[in-house]
Formats: structure tokens, sequence, C-alpha cells
């Protein structure tokens, strides 16, 4: 297979509400970003792929004004995921491996701000036997927090840890939404707000962009000193029945991670995609991760998160620290759904 | 110079999915017994029950098509307290989401419950559904469960 | 048993959202000037093409736009089609003409309502000119412009 690796990668300001600026407007600066720090143009992006979901913005096809931040003319090769944008990058590799692109364009946006965002995450779930429930994204993962609270996996104390964390890191993350200093007292004697999670375990609602650019092995080389190489990436889900699940674990992420090669050497640096805080904790055990991998140096989906943006970030945040060389070798992860019924993992290597 | 601050227009709107959905004839069968009052599954062929009735095994992806009765009661697996409703919630007042494994399955449900308040709740409570008098051959038709 | 009813085949699960729009930058400048009564296009600094509405960006050439450019009310008519079915949710009555209509000074069609003239009369290359509604209705929206009509002698 032919080898590929991320090259650059650009997000926005992470905010609470994006203003005036629509999402085209949110676009193109990270585009041009991209583009310009590695010193390409459209007119050198052989295939364009994008994530994003039309029911944030509330209008059919939504996704196609999007475009309007990227050159078309000439026209060019173009996809367009409703999902994450890190299934966007996904797709792009099949074109690198494939040898049918050297030099792909991701992007990944989204304003939750307009919407009711947990009422609009319930419509991604069984139209028959739960919409009419309306069982919206928080209460659905308390119940996972809640099943790994009895369970005795983890405790309420654990939960506000990767909080305080993820704040305390997210302070060196100039784009990051929410950043700060907290104890995890402070941080526990805050109410619940879909109990057993309060609203700090809870990831932010985000509006903002994020670009990427991956290349295949000769491009990469020449156009980056030292480019993030995907040495394996997998993809995984599980049931969309949520009772039929063991809630407390993610098969999905552990094989995927297996299939991926996390566990083949050490790792650095892991970006783990868990807008709840309980999450990370699933993840990190389900992936293997020693005690000694800095998680979530960026602050992770709890300090911004972009729907459609949040996983491709973690691909971004992990492949800058390889390209700065501050890290050797990282595992980037995406999921989707609820309760984390899909996982996408990938390992970056210098 | 600083850049302006830009005017902000914006304009409210509902958008209404009025989807009328084909339910084929496993989920069909589950709500037309659910409007008898009846809570059915199906049967995996290594003996599993599944409630709602699935049309395939998740483990298996084997086509169901043995349909069991099971009871209108069952276990509270794990559940998360809505102090809060948001709009969209069908109870407007403090309640449970939970997943409820009721007597004969095999797998949980997802539904709600109405305990009063959170310290009513607990994992492994017993629970019963609380039917509509009106049933129309949906999910709903349960109202909720509450506590036995 | 006390009947026997229809099984169930189908279920309506009504899905309604609240939404807030927003215009975004370009389009909200181009609706502040039409308030005015002026049309105000973004000319790109690339291909010199003149967009209206503007969208703050060239999608042709992927650069943002910010020069304002004041554009006529008159134009000329790039493609029409006569519409004789009722649309769900739209007041106007059929049959009538909707059009791209090439504004002066632009490079790129908008839509519109063409009237005041037969029909079976409208063609492609077509004069017309914005009738405004009355200044005392105008909003922010491009129906400030009720329709265009032909330009006499065209």
């Amino acid at each position: 297979m032919r080898e590929a690796a991320i090259i650059g990668y650009t997000q926005s300001a992470q905010r609470r509400y994006a203003g005036a600026a629509n999402e085209s407007e949110l676009i193109m600066p990270v585009v041009r970003e991209v583009m310009q720090s590695v010193g390409v143009s459209q007119k050198d992006i052989d295939f364009t792929c994008s994530g994003s979901c039309d029911y944030f913005q509330g209008a059919a096809f939504a996704f196609v004004e999007g475009l309007n931040a990227v050159a078309t003319a000439p026209p060019i090769r173009e996809s367009h995921v409703e999902m994450d944008a890190a299934w966007a990058l996904y797709e792009c590799l099949l074109k690198i491996w494939s040898g049918e692109a050297d030099l792909c364009l991701v992007y990944g946006f989204s304003k939750s701000s307009p919407g009711e965002l947990r009422s609009v995450l319930t419509l991604q779930l069984d139209p028959y036997y739960q919409v009419p429930l309306w069982p919206d994204a928080i209460s659905l993962a308390a119940l996972q927090a809640r099943a790994m609270l009895d369970a005795g996996i983890i405790s309420e104390r654990d939960m506000a840890e990767v909080v305080a964390r993820s704040r305390r890191a997210a302070l060196a993350n100039p784009k990051a939404q929410l950043s700060g200093e907290s104890s995890v007292e402070e941080l526990l004697a805050q109410p619940g707000f879909v109990s057993p999670l309060r609203r700090h375990d809870c990831a932010p609602i985000t509006d903002g962009a994020s670009a990427l650019l991956v290349a295949s092995a000769e491009t990469a080389r020449r156009l980056c000193a030292r480019p993030a190489w995907i040495r394996g990436i997998d993809h995984r889900m599980e049931t969309g029945m949520l009772g039929a699940r063991d809630l407390t674990r993610s098969p999905s992420a552990r094989y995927a991670g297996a299939r991926a090669g996390v566990s083949a050497g050490a790792v650095d640096v892991a970006e783990l995609h868990a807008p709840f805080s309980h999450q990370e904790i699933i993840l990190r055990r389900e992936l293997g991760l020693a005690d000694g991998v800095s998680i979530n140096p960026s602050g992770g989906a709890l300090a911004g998160n972009v729907m459609m943006a949040a996983g491709l970030d973690r691909f971004g945040h992990v492949a800058t620290r390889i390209m700065q060389g501050e890290a050797g070798r990282g595992v980037a992860h995406a999921t989707s759904g609820a309760c984390l019924q899909q996982n996408l993992v990938a390992v970056l290597e210098a | 110079m600083a850049e302006p601050t830009p005017e902000l227009l914006t304009k409210s709107f509902e958008l209404g999915y009025t989807y009328t959905r084909s339910t084929g004839p496993v989920i069909g069968h589950f709500l037309s017994e659910l409007r008898e009052g009846r809570i059915v599954g199906t049967r995996t062929s290594d003996g599993r029950v599944l409630v709602p009735a699935a049309e395939y095994d998740p483990v298996s992806a084997e086509a169901l098509t043995e349909f069991v009765n099971v009871g209108d009661e069952g276990v509270v697996t794990t559940w998360s307290w809505v102090v809060d409703p948001i709009s969209h919630h069908l109870m407007q007042k403090p309640f449970a989401f939970a997943l409820i494994q009721l007597d004969g399955a095999d797998v949980a449900m997802l539904h709600m419950v109405d305990a009063g308040s959170e310290s009513a709740m607990r994992s492994g409570m017993r629970v019963r559904a609380r039917w509509a008098a009106e049933r129309r051959g949906s999910i709903t038709d349960i109202i909720c469960f509450e506590p036995t | 048993m006390s009947e026997t009813r229809e099984p169930i085949t189908g279920i309506e699960v009504p899905i309604n959202l609240q939404f807030k729009f927003t215009a975004g930058k370009a389009l909200t400048r181009f609706l502040t000037s039409i308030r005015e009564g002026r049309i105000v296009g973004q000319r790109c600094p690339g291909c010199n093409n003149v967009y209206v509405p503007p969208r703050g960006m060239c999608a042709a050439c992927g650069i943002p736009t910010e020069e304002e450019v004041s554009v006529s009310d008159e134009g000329v008519i790039e493609s029409f089609t006569v519409v004789h079915i009722p649309i769900p949710g739209n007041p106007i009555k059929p049959p009538f003409v909707a059009a791209n209509i090439l504004l002066d000074g632009t490079d790129m069609a908008c839509l519109h309502r063409v009237s005041e003239v037969d029909n079976a009369k409208v063609h492609v290359g077509m004069r017309v000119k914005a009738r405004w509604k009355p200044r005392e209705e105008w909003d922010y929206t491009f129906e400030n412009i009720a329709w265009f009509r032909p330009v006499e002698g065209s």
C-alpha cells in the first residue's frame, strides 16, 4: 500500500457563538491558512473532501454552500461525508492508497449555535424505538457514565480529574474555547446536570472549522520537513441497539486500536475524541494506553467541540506535535454516534 | 483602524420533518402488539430474546422471525436523571431515561422512568410499564415506567 | 378479543426543530443595502467577476471578496421558465415567470420574477428593470423588488 502522511493542519478559534460569520466564512480562512502553511494552492489539490451535517444548519444540502470556500474552477474532484471530517480524511486516504491522488484537502465545520444540539443529535438514533422518546445526547452519555460508576470502573473523582487536566492543558491552546485551572474538589462541588454528569463533564457547544492536508509519500517529503506518517488506521462500529451493548466497554475502539497497531510501539501522545469525561477513560483502557502517555494535550473535545470537526482535530493535533518534533509516535481517535458507537483509530509516526 | 463589528442579521425558523416511515413486518408486529398492551421480542438462534423486537441479531446478523412475549415489568440496568427537561422531552418534570431489562428479555430497552425524585432511582430497581389509555402502535404507547 | 385491527405498517414520527439562521457578513451587507433600495455586490480581486448577492468569497477562485460594488437594477434575462404548478408555501399564483437575470455590471445571474408582460412574450435576452415595492414596505429582503418588468422598447 502507498504511504500517506498528514502535512498541514489549521483550526479556527473555537467559540460558543461565531456571530455574524456563516459556515463558509468560517471555512475559508482555515482552508487558505493550511494551504499557505505548505505553500500550495487549490490547483495543487487532487481531491477535496469535507465532513459536516446539514441538520446543524437546518437546510438540506447545506454542505454545498461550504464549497464556496474552495476554488472550484476549473472543476475539482470533491466529495463529502455526513460524518465527522475524520472520515473525510479516511476517504482521502483511500484516494491516495489507490493512486488516484497525491495531495488531498480535508475540512470539517459546523455551527451548533443556531439549533438545538441535544435534540439534533437525537436524529441519529433508531427512528422507530428511540427517536419518539427524544433521548438527547447528554442523557444517553449519562447512561453510560452511570453504568461505569455502578460497575466500579470509575469514580466521579476520576471524571473530574479528566476535566481538570483537559482545561489545564487547554491553557496552552490559544484556539480552545474552555481553559483554566480548576481543582477536582471545585468540580465535584458543582451540581448535577444530567446526573451523573455535571456540565463540565460534557463537551461545550462550539462553532468553528478545521482544515488538514494529507499527501502521498513523495509529495509529503517535498512539501513538509517532518510529515506525520499514517502507519495504521481502522474504523469499527457497534449496534445501534443501546441495550444490547455493554456500555462500560468499547469493543469497537479496542478492535480498531489493535488493527491500527497502537501496541506495536511506545505512544508519546494520544488525542482521544471524548465528548464526555468518562468516555476518555473507556478509550484509554480499550486502546491500552500506558499512564505516561500524554492524553489530549490540546484540551480535547472538553475544551472545544466543533461537531463534525472535533474528530479531525484529534488527528490534526497529533500530527502537529509530530511535525513540530514534539512527539515521535501518536494515536489519533475519532468517534461518532451515541455512547462511542463508532470509533476510528490511527497511529501516526514521525 | 479596527474592523467594525458586523451587524448581525438573524431569522428564527422551525423546520418540520413530517415523514411517515414504513415499519416492515418485525417492527410492525412489535408496534401492533404494543397497541394491544403486550410487549414482544425476537428470539435468536442461540436462544437470546431481544426487546424491542429486533429485525436482525446484532451479533450474528441473522434475520429474526420468532416472536416471544415478555413481561411489562423489569429491572433498571442504568439510568440518567434529567432534572431540567428540554422542550422535546415528553415529560416536562424531572424524570429518568433508563435502560430496562424486561422479564424474559436478554437485553435492555430504552425508555423513561417516572420516579418522582432522583433519590428514588437506583440501578437494579424493579419498574413496571405505565400504559397509555389510547394506544396507536408507537413506542410511546408505554408512557413511561414506574417503580413497582 | 374485542376487534381485530389492521397490523401496523407505518408510523408517523414528526420532527420539529428550531433554528436561528445567521445571514453571514457578506449577505448581511447586501440585505442592509437593499433595505435602502440599493443593490450591492462584491468584486473578486482574482477574476474581477461581480457577484450579486455576494457570498464574501469567489467560489471559482476560492478567495475572499471584499470590494463592494453598487450595481444597476436593470439587466438581461439569461434564462427563464414559466411556472404552472403552485408551489406549497409560495403565495404567487401560477402561471408566473421565474428568470435568471444578469444585472448590468454583474457576472452571475440572480433569480427573480418577471411580470407586467405577457408570459408568452418573455424571451432570453430581454432587458428588464426592477419594480420596487413602495419604500415604506422595504425590509432586509430581496423581495423589496416585487418583480422585474420589461424595459420599454426591448
